[in-house]
């Protein structure tokens, strides 16, 4: 990255805002006073050490934390100028505006590569004319296409992980969001399929503004223009140590314990 | 060419096992318990089979097939007889089929809409309340419900079927050619219906609740409502568990007897395929509880025929179930 125009300024367009996110599970508070800034086709890297709120914050940003029994939250997330947590907002639509691939791929299972492709149409009962184009678009994006094309038809468990996991990607670009949420979604693939995501995740930051939580710093590094580091201490819910642009971060640290952790010294 | 030689030359070792003592004791429990329900069932089939044998072998296949049960002097014509007796199981095989598919037709939406709101709508402590109910339903013994049956559900249940008649008596299974609501087919399948819902619905609860969370999670993610999440991703993950729990509530439904003897208006000489409203209707299980203590030798011997035919039947049954599930298992995967 570290191109010139990437600038971390506030005169950009921010797809997404978070505003004093805090968390709790019951009495025990994960996250406090979170507060970033995901600028409109950019990839945002959230780096940190396991239990330091990484997805938790990330379910937040597509009210899919709030499914948790005994889940709570303070703050605002903004999307589009509005609070996603206000009265009169359906989750529903916010999850259709900001898509989400999970850790472990989660195809359907009894449905097939088609079929889960557009899933999400019906899920959300959303009426299209041109299935038939969205379906070949989103595969495309999700670099599958050409791997799928002849065999729509059969099941999704056919699929290695890898081609899973874009699938699940193309099945959430359907439904065409503003923001696409990744959670750690290479960490159950091998280096060939993870190197393939990579890429694919580069080709959709033109149209879409993605966050994605990692636990590889390599990772992180190649695909994010941006990086936010968590960090949970000891006995303290977790927080951003440090937010920047991802070249920063990772090669002009302010913080020690952000410069410790890149390194490998903990974590 | 040499190398081919050498692995002509080579067997497979013979790789042996030290079996601890305890696993040796621990196999042979097992081996004992599979082994003895199989001598039972066989046992059982073999005493039905020969207790069957005289009047199998004076009716043959038409005691499968004839239409008529009627009990006559108890004398075979080779015995000197003037009443004949005719032994014809079919009305009553078909109207225990027939009882059987009403109940689980009934039974099925139920027990998914009370496993569903157990799983998906219902808070926790409601849902637990809730779920202790419905499985002590189960444990309601059959005399019960077949008195419950004949005091209660059959005033209500006639004027139901009245309306049926009425209003939608140009569907075949809706005619009656008898007036008489009561002891009908759709009676006993009601009865029955209730008796095997908690069934159904606890194997069906066991199946919702082992849907991925994963793939709720992912079917959440995509803007799915609760019901739109249940139509296309519950359901289908939970079609063949559901279809064994139905199979397990068929097998029930087939045999049992008290409850259905109660609500049913056994009919001795035709069979009724469809009329499921009309007052007419077989049930093995409840010719067997009904003639028993009349019964001549001869009938005595035709009861343990229907007795066999049933428990054929049942087996059947299972079988079939088995395979399903079996079957859309392996296309699951």
């Amino acid at each position: 990255m570290g191109s010139e125009e990437l600038e971390f300024v506030a005169n950009l367009d921010n797809a997404m805002e978070t505003k004093d996110i805090n968390v709790w599970f019951g009495e025990r508070q994960v996250l406090a006073n979170v507060n970033l800034e995901f600028q409109t086709n950019t990839v945002t890297a959230l780096i940190g050490p396991s239990g330091c709120g990484k997805s938790t914050f990330i379910r937040t940003l597509n009210r899919m934390h709030e499914l948790i029994p005994s889940a709570k939250l303070a703050g605002r997330v903004m999307l589009d100028d509005e609070d996603i947590y206000a009265a009169h907002v359906d989750p529903v639509d916010i999850r259709l505006k900001v898509g989400m691939v999970f850790q472990k791929p989660n195809p359907f299972p009894s449905m097939s590569i088609g079929d889960n492709v557009l899933a999400g149409l019906k899920l959300a009962k959303r009426k299209v004319e041109d299935a038939d184009f969205i379906l070949e678009d989103s595969l495309r994006k999700a670099g599958l296409w050409d791997e799928v094309k002849d065999r729509l038809k059969t099941s999704a468990g056919s699929l290695s992980g890898g081609q899973q996991q874009r699938l699940c990607i193309a099945r959430s670009l359907v439904l065409k969001p503003q923001v696409l949420l990744m959670d750690e979604p290479c960490s159950a693939l091998d280096p060939g399929s993870t190197r393939r995501i990579e890429e694919t995740i580069k080709e959709l930051r033109e149209s879409v503004t993605i966050v994605i939580v990692t636990h590889n710093m390599q990772q992180a590094l190649r695909v994010s223009d941006y990086t936010a580091f968590f960090l949970s201490e000891e006995g303290h819910p977790g927080h951003v140590v440090e937010y920047g642009l991802t070249n920063d971060i990772f090669h002009e640290p302010k913080d020690q314990r952000t410069d410790d952790y890149v390194h490998g010294r903990f974590g | 060419m040499s190398t081919e030689l050498e692995t002509e030359k080579i067997t497979p070792r013979v790789i042996h096992v030290i079996r601890q003592n305890s696993d040796k004791v621990f196999r042979g429990i097992l081996i004992a318990g599979g082994l003895a329900a199989f001598v039972l069932l066989s046992g059982i089939f073999g005493f039905l089979a020969t207790s069957a044998g005289p009047v199998l072998r004076a009716f043959g296949l038409s005691f499968f097939t004839g239409k008529t049960w009627y009990a006559g002097d108890g004398l075979l014509p080779s015995e000197g007889s003037i009443d004949p007796p005719t032994f014809g199981l079919a009305p009553m095989l078909w109207g225990s089929l027939l009882i059987a598919v009403i109940a689980v037709a009934i039974a099925i939406p139920m027990a998914i809409g009370i496993a569903l709101a157990a799983t998906y709508f219902l808070p926790k402590k409601i849902a637990f309340a809730f779920t202790v109910f419905v499985d002590l339903v189960a444990a309601i013994p059959s005399i019960v419900f077949g008195l419950w049956g004949f005091f209660v559900l059959m005033q209500h249940g006639a004027l139901w079927a009245k309306w049926l008649n009425t209003h939608l008596g140009f569907i075949p299974f809706f005619k009656v050619e008898f007036e008489g609501f009561e002891q009908s087919p759709f009676m006993a399948g009601l009865v029955l219906a209730i008796m095997i819902t908690p069934i159904i619905a606890a194997v069906s609860r066991e199946i919702f609740a082992s849907v991925p969370a994963e793939l709720i999670n992912g079917a959440q993610a995509l803007g799915a409502s609760r019901w739109t999440m249940i139509r296309n991703v519950v359901i289908p993950f939970s079609k063949s568990g559901i279809t064994g729990g139905a199979m397990l509530g068929l097998g029930r439904a087939l045999g049992e007897t008290i409850a259905v003897f109660f609500v049913l208006q056994l009919f001795f000489d035709e069979i009724n395929w469809i009329r499921i409203l009309e007052s007419t209707g077989g049930s093995v299980a409840s010719l067997i509880v009904s003639r028993f203590g009349e019964a001549q030798p001869l009938e005595i011997s035709a009861l343990f025929g229907a007795g066999l035919a049933l428990f054929l039947v049942t087996l059947a049954v299972n079988a079939v179930a088995t395979a399903i599930v079996s079957s859309t298992n392996r296309a699951k995967k």
